[in-house]
This record gives C-alpha cells, structure tokens and sequence, in this order.
C-alpha cells in the first residue's frame, strides 16, 4: 500500500514544483529552492515527518526532503548540545545525499567524456 | 550572418520595449500547463516508486529501520542519476518530464553532473570544482538559512530539539 501513496505523494508534489515554474513562472532554480524552504518550514511545524510515515519515499525522494533533513540535525542537536547544535547539526543527516552527489559528479566529470 | 532574419521594417527600431513586450506576449506560445503537470506527476511519481523499491530492499535484506535505509536510498537514486546523465539519458527525461525529474533529489544530482561534465574542459580545480554547484548552490544557501531561522526559533522559545 505503501508504494501507491509513495507514487501519488511523490507525484503530487512535482506538480507543485511544475505549477510553480508554468503559472507562477519561477526558474527552476527558484522553484527548486522554494520547495526546499516549504520543507524545511514543514519540519519545523512537525508536519513533514508524519507525511514520510505515511508517504515513506514519495515524500523523503522529492528534494523537500532536503529541507526537512537539515531542519532535523539542526534541532536533534539542539537538543542534545544545546545552542551551537544549530550549527554543528545542520548537514548531520543529509551527509550522504551531498557527499555522494559530490563523489559521484567528480568522477562522472573525470572519466566521461560530455554527451547529448 | 548575411542579416537574412534583419527585417528592414523601420518601426521595430523605433517600437518601444513596452509594445515589443506586448507584441512578443502574444506570439508566445500557451504553456500547455495540464499536459506539464501530468507528465511531472507519472515521472516523479515512478521516480518516488523506485526509492520506495530500493528502501524496501535495504530494509528487508540488510534489516534496517526506515529512517536508517533512508540515506543508502538517497545514495543509491544519485549513482542511477549520476550514471543517466553521464550517458546523456537524464536531460532527455527531464526535457519530457519538466518538474517531474527536477524535483526528486536524483534532479539535485543531475544538476551538479551535468555542470561538473560541462565545465570540464576549463579544468578540475576551476571548472568541476568552482562550477560543480553553479545551479544547485542555491538548493543548499536557501536550505542551511532556513534551517538555521528555524532552529534559533526553536532555541529561543526553549522548545526541546527532538
């Protein structure tokens, strides 16, 4: 059941981003950065976490999820270290989709050759 | 350049930017909005269906909790997207699929890709390296602010972290 909310959420929310580039007609990088935002706000109310109970991929696969992960180191340690956790928080859970997006690039960049 | 698009009609020299706005509105063409956001729901969607498949994996084979197979996931969707644009495919999907794969995080990766690939040639520490997050540079500025507004919120109304 879950990978039919998966499917739908996760769809939804592209709709979103396509409707805010065609009729609100923000570039993409606009677009892109307003989601991000939207899901770290979303975080910080508490809703984005029930939505990934419910949703599981379509909801921690669109990049609001981004958003709603560096909110979720942030105040993790927060609680655990207090103020400076705010800052040394931030990029504790989204690690892995940066780092590897950044490893994976540099060696797409060093072994291929550009196409298309 | 034998100017043969230069039309020689005076008026477009004379015409002032307000009217040539009005002039080009009109010849845009419609954005065709539902038929962009069907095509954005069906990738994204599949998108989002495969990272549930492959969460699933993880949690069944390596017997990890859903928050723990979320990172592998990620991973995983950026070596596929990684591998796509590498071949040229991602920007044939996206050129079809519009938010539909710029949105799921394998679009974060395609853009920082296909801008390290096309920067090569300036060289590695000026090219990849300085162009590599030309585009999604913004995805993370934006992010790590708000992240950091919401989390001095939180510290200042003494709300617990969690």
């Amino acid at each position: 059941m879950q990978f039919l909310w998966a499917f739908i959420i996760g769809g939804l929310i592209c709709v979103i981003g396509q409707i805010l580039m065609d009729v609100v007609k923000l570039t993409p990088a606009h677009t892109m950065s307003t989601l991000v935002v939207s899901g770290a706000v979303a975080d910080g109310f508490g809703l984005y976490e029930p939505l990934v109970k419910f949703a599981g991929a379509g909801a921690s696969v669109p990049i609001t999820s981004f958003g709603n992960s560096l909110v979720h180191g942030a105040l993790t340690e927060l609680g655990r270290d207090g103020w400076i956790g705010v800052v040394t928080g931030i990029f504790e859970v989204t690690s892995a989709g940066i780092s590897s997006a950044i490893i994976f690039s540099f060696l797409a960049a060093l072994f291929v050759r550009p196409k298309g | 350049m034998s100017g043969s698009n230069q039309k020689p009609k005076s008026d477009i020299t004379t015409m002032s930017s307000a009217e040539y706005q009005a002039i080009a509105k009109k010849h845009e063409p419609p954005r065709a909005i539902f038929k962009n956001c069907f095509r954005a729901f069906l990738v994204g969607g599949l998108i989002c269906l495969i990272g549930q498949c492959i969460q699933k994996f993880f949690m069944s084979v390596f017997h990890m909790s859903t928050t723990e197979a979320s990172n592998p996931t990620v991973a995983v969707l950026i070596i596929l997207s990684v591998i796509l644009t590498s071949f040229g495919v991602y920007d044939k999907i996206a050129q079809w699929a519009g938010a539909g794969s710029a949105v799921p995080v394998t679009g974060f990766a395609n853009s920082m890709c296909s801008a390290a690939l096309e920067h090569r040639a300036e060289g590695l520490v000026l090219g990849v390296g300085a162009s590599m997050f030309k585009l999604a540079g913004s995805v993370i500025v934006f992010g790590t602010v708000a992240a950091f507004i919401i989390g001095i919120i939180y510290a200042i109304f003494g709300i617990e972290g969690r």
